[in-house]
């Protein structure tokens, strides 16, 4: 039986070098933070985060919430199942001062991003997808 | 499913705490916690009903120090362990790097530990995982209530129940005094660095 079993691989199979990470880290900055985004975090779906970039303005507990966000989207994502969809392709939370997007980079990655009123959901979306191709492109997934 | 972030020398690691609702997962938690607090620079998390029992999970991450020249980050988690959620359960499982089996050692939860571990090898199996190979320890928790004159299983009765194929190191425990909870915390995470090892050298 322990042919089906993949135990011997006990990281993630994908790897990031030095250089990926300092250019996706550089994206995560210049596309998103420096249009106004709070703080932007690049989660695995098991909760690890990837890279992060923020504006250094606002102290937020960046780990319990890669914790929260994978397991929120995990959650939204079985929902969507039980209900017949692939997924839902919108998942975001208004907050009177503060709204969080979540974003699928890949079937193992999000994007998670915290923003105020200075930006619009609109706006913040296309940001978003641009910044998630390169992202993309950087990794080639 | 451990992160291995090479350009800030960190590692990330999930260790799960798994067992029979009202087993004591939680407390485990909560203990290190508490003990830990000077360490432990965020908050711990928990996704609980109104009636204090784990919804979703229980989160804790844990700075360890270093090791072989990265920092290693435990991320602890918790699972609900009463039956009816299993769905969220498997959620939690996602990217788990080492388990620990909170049994309970109250005589009339015995079965419940059975179902629980069986459970938890189902579980494991979805993510092509075997629980014969995940880094596990198994907690035997609430010896302390033999003193209050609540009946307890004999450890071997225990250890046939639950261990005689897995053959892991256990720990009889009392989460709630803290015995034996930080040996089982440490045990887990030397298993759990030990099986990374190969890829941070």
């Amino acid at each position: 039986m322990a042919d089906n079993y993949d135990d011997d691989i006990s990281l993630t199979d994908y790897t990031l070098g030095q250089d990926q990470l300092e250019k996706i880290e550089n994206i995560l900055t210049k596309d998103l933070v420096d249009s106004g985004v709070h703080s932007v975090l690049l989660i695995d779906m098991a909760g690890n985060i990837i890279a992060k970039g923020d504006s250094g303005r606002y102290e937020h507990d960046l780990y319990s919430l890669a914790a929260l966000a994978s397991a929120n989207f995990a959650a939204v994502d079985t929902m969507a199942k039980i209900v017949g969809e692939d997924e839902f392709s919108l998942l975001f939370h208004k907050g009177e001062n503060e709204s969080i997007h979540f974003s699928k980079v890949h079937s193992e990655f999000l994007l998670i991003t915290i923003f105020g009123k200075e930006i619009s959901l609109g706006l913040l979306r296309l940001k978003v997808a641009e910044a998630i191709e390169k992202i993309k492109s950087v990794w080639s997934l | 499913m451990a992160f291995v972030n090479l350009k800030n020398k960190e590692v990330q690691a999930k260790v799960v705490f798994y067992g029979p609702g009202r087993g004591g997962k939680t407390t485990n938690l909560e203990y290190i916690y508490n003990k830990f607090r000077d360490r432990i620079k965020s908050d711990m998390v928990s996704i609980k009903t109104h009636g204090d029992r784990t919804l979703f999970f229980d989160f804790l991450p844990f700075d360890i120090g270093k090791i072989m020249g990265y920092d290693v980050k435990i991320q602890l988690y918790t699972v609900p362990g009463q039956v009816k959620y299993n769905a969220t359960r498997r959620l939690v499982l996602k990217g788990v790097d080492g388990m620990v089996f909170v049994a309970d050692s109250m005589v009339e939860q015995r079965e419940k530990n059975l179902l629980s571990l069986k459970n938890l090898q189902e579980n494991l199996t979805i993510y092509k995982k075997s629980i014969f190979k995940i880094p596990l320890v198994l907690q035997y928790n609430k010896r302390d209530l033999e003193k209050q004159g609540i009946p307890v299983m004999p450890l071997d009765m225990m250890e046939k129940d639950l261990n005689s194929q897995l053959k892991v190191p256990y720990f009889e425990a009392s989460a709630l005094a803290g015995d034996n909870v930080i040996n089982t915390l440490k045990k887990i995470i030397s298993l759990t660095m030990a099986s990374l090892q190969n890829v941070l050298k």
